[in-house]
């Protein structure tokens, strides 16, 4: 601060008193409102590296025990022998989501055209408020829904899913087992409906974004608009839509609760989709407050470790696919 | 010729219509679980939830008081810190950053940020502040949630202060105001219902945050509002309600994310108003 009080006193002559107090108190709060908001964005950026750093040094103890490898591909977790492996918890992360993918995904690109393509202008902003609404419902509210309300519904339809798809050869072993409501394929039904929301509305903004010129010329041409959808708007989005994918991806690889009201929560892999399973985040929800030990804590927390790795990777990825886009059309603006 | 023109109108009429159907299907499950929601959270609903305190197992009382205020508590810590924190980064992004490279990175961390596994937030805070404290605590729990909120508030607000027109910053320079009184007093202030937009989504999206708490404020099961220990709060009474097999824990687990679900709608609805005030130029 005293270089510039020296700058001052040489542009205005020698100040009085009050005036040159008051020229530094109006300097010094510029730069100190400058210097707390600098602090602030520092703050904000710097919270994604202290989150990976902190988990990254309370799973040392476990990742020194068990090393990397051995700990990806082994599938005992046994707290009493203080044995602990990743494996089946990243495999039911990794189906659970899947199932998320392969039914959500395709229903929020359907919700997406039907908004920006087909509905009439006065069911547009009512249908595209209600499904906003879906990602407003807390997850574990969506728990609750699940086990109390959608997995007994889900029971009764499980043997029918049971006698149709269990015999196909091949796929048949994936749909085998009691019809209990609960399981890796519920988990992965109520992720679906919970990612729709996220997926569908990127898809829905950047539809939008589409120059209404190249719309219009393919209906010129005589397209459908099925054909615009595809052809057109589809292939102009492409890297933003798998961007809007990846998002939800990054959803539901990390959701918590209500996968864990749902999925059955045990700790051995099974074949079957209709059995029940564990994802690293509910393995974490249910055991992490009653870990005893350091190592058990330790191997908890390695679990989290690979989740914010994988997660933070799949985000990465979304952030930069979706901005891709933009700058496209910043470019051609 | 003709019979190509009829297999593209049968793709095109059979696809909208699975457009259709998958509209349907979302706003159909929206109106289900809002039902069930409804539907259970009335019949649990008694006065005693909001004058008595969390009744042990095996008793046919009901009272959710001190999870109440314990969840209260823990928002508004949390907006304490992420309020001030998220609405000066956004202001330092749109006011002193601009489109430099430093500034674009910030952005890019935070949109990283933006919806991050709360999970792994937890976990965070579990590390930083759990951990060196020795024992869980509602601060814990707030610091948790604040790191959820933060991303939400630092993007509104750099949107919404960029949406602000040259000609008014530069009215009040030309007035001789230093930077952070033409901040402070007029963009802050043009600004204002978009940045209330920003806060009232970042609170929606941390009312209903289960996971983060159960590594941080876990829960008590008595009333305390001492933030530097365990505190009750609504989602871990509902995750632990809903999976305990007493039927009035079970009622008071709807009841509680009834409540829950009205608020955080509120908090939506408000936002959304707030948005509507927002002055787009053009």
């Amino acid at each position: 601060m005293n270089g510039s009080d020296v700058v001052i006193g040489i542009d205005t002559g020698p100040p009085s008193e009050p005036e040159a107090s008051a020229r530094s108190w109006r300097l010094s709060g510029d730069s100190l409102f400058h210097g707390v908001a600098a602090v602030a964005a520092f703050i904000a950026a710097s919270t994604l590296f202290g989150t990976v750093i902190a988990i990254a040094l309370d799973s040392r103890l476990s990742i020194h025990t068990f090393g990397i490898w051995n700990f990806l591909k082994s599938s005992e977790w046994n707290p009493v022998t203080q044995t602990f492996g990743a494996f089946p918890f990243i495999m039911g992360t990794l189906i659970s989501s899947a199932i998320a993918m392969v039914i959500g995904v395709p229903i929020s690109f359907g919700i997406a055209v039907f908004i920006v393509e087909i509905a009439p202008a006065w069911i547009k902003r009512p249908v595209a408020g209600a499904i906003e609404l879906l990602a407003a419902v807390p997850s574990i509210v969506y728990g609750l829904w699940g086990l109390v309300v959608f997995a007994p519904v889900f029971g009764n339809i499980e043997p029918w899913i049971s006698n149709t798809f269990g015999k196909i050869p091949g796929i048949g072993a994936l749909f085998q087992g009691p019809p209990m409501g609960i399981g890796m394929l519920t988990a992965g039904i109520v992720l679906a409906i919970m990612i729709l929301p996220y997926i569908s509305s990127i898809m829905r903004d950047v539809f939008m974004v589409v120059p209404a010129s190249l719309r219009e010329s393919a209906y010129a041409l005589g397209a459908t608009t099925w054909e615009v959808a595809w052809d057109v708007v589809l292939p102009y989005t492409r890297s933003a839509v798998i961007g809007g994918i990846f998002l939800g991806l990054g959803r539901a690889l990390g959701e918590t609760m209500a996968v864990t009201f749902v999925i059955g929560n045990s700790n051995t892999l099974s074949a079957s989709l209709l059995m029940p399973s564990a994802t690293i985040p509910s393995v974490l929800a249910n055991e992490f407050t009653e870990a005893t030990t350091k190592l058990y804590v330790s191997s908890l927390i390695y679990l989290g470790l690979i989740l914010i790795v994988v997660t933070l990777a799949v985000r990465f990825l979304a952030v930069l696919l979706i901005r891709h886009l933009g700058r496209k059309e910043g470019v051609k603006a | 010729m003709r019979a190509v023109v009829a297999r593209r109108r049968i793709v095109d009429v059979v696809s909208k219509t699975l457009m259709a159907a998958a509209t349907l299907v979302g706003v159909f499950f929206l109106f289900w679980i809002l039902w069930s929601t409804l539907k259970f959270g009335i019949s649990g609903m008694h006065w005693s939830l909001f004058t008595q305190d969390t009744p042990p197992p095996g008793t046919d009382q009901f009272g959710l008081r001190n999870a109440f205020v314990g969840s209260l508590l823990l928002l508004g810590v949390s907006m304490g810190i992420g309020v001030p924190i998220g609405l000066m980064a956004g202001t330092w992004l749109a006011e002193y950053g601009f489109r430099s490279r430093t500034a674009d990175t910030v952005r890019f961390l935070n949109d990283i940020m933006l919806s991050a596994p709360s999970i792994e937030i937890g976990l965070f805070a579990y590390a930083a502040v759990v951990a060196p404290m020795g024992h869980f605590s509602g601060l814990a729990g707030s610091v948790a949630l604040s790191i959820l909120m933060i991303p939400i508030i630092v993007r509104t607000t750099d949107e919404m202060l960029s949406l602000v027109g040259g000609d008014m910053r530069e009215a009040a320079i030309a007035l001789g105001a230093p930077a952070w009184v033409v901040i402070t007093k007029v963009t802050w202030k043009a600004a204002r219902a978009g940045i209330l937009t920003g806060i009232l989504i970042g609170l929606a999206r941390i009312t209903g945050e289960t996971a983060p708490l159960l590594f941080t404020a876990l829960n008590n099961q008595y009333f305390s509002s001492n933030m530097l220990r365990p505190v009750a709060n609504i989602p871990v009474v509902i995750f632990q309600f809903a999976l305990s097999p007493y039927t009035n824990w079970q009622e008071m687990a709807w009841a509680a994310a009834f409540i829950t679900v009205v608020f955080v709608l509120a908090l939506s609805v408000g936002a959304r108003w707030f948005l509507g005030k927002v002055q787009v130029p053009k």
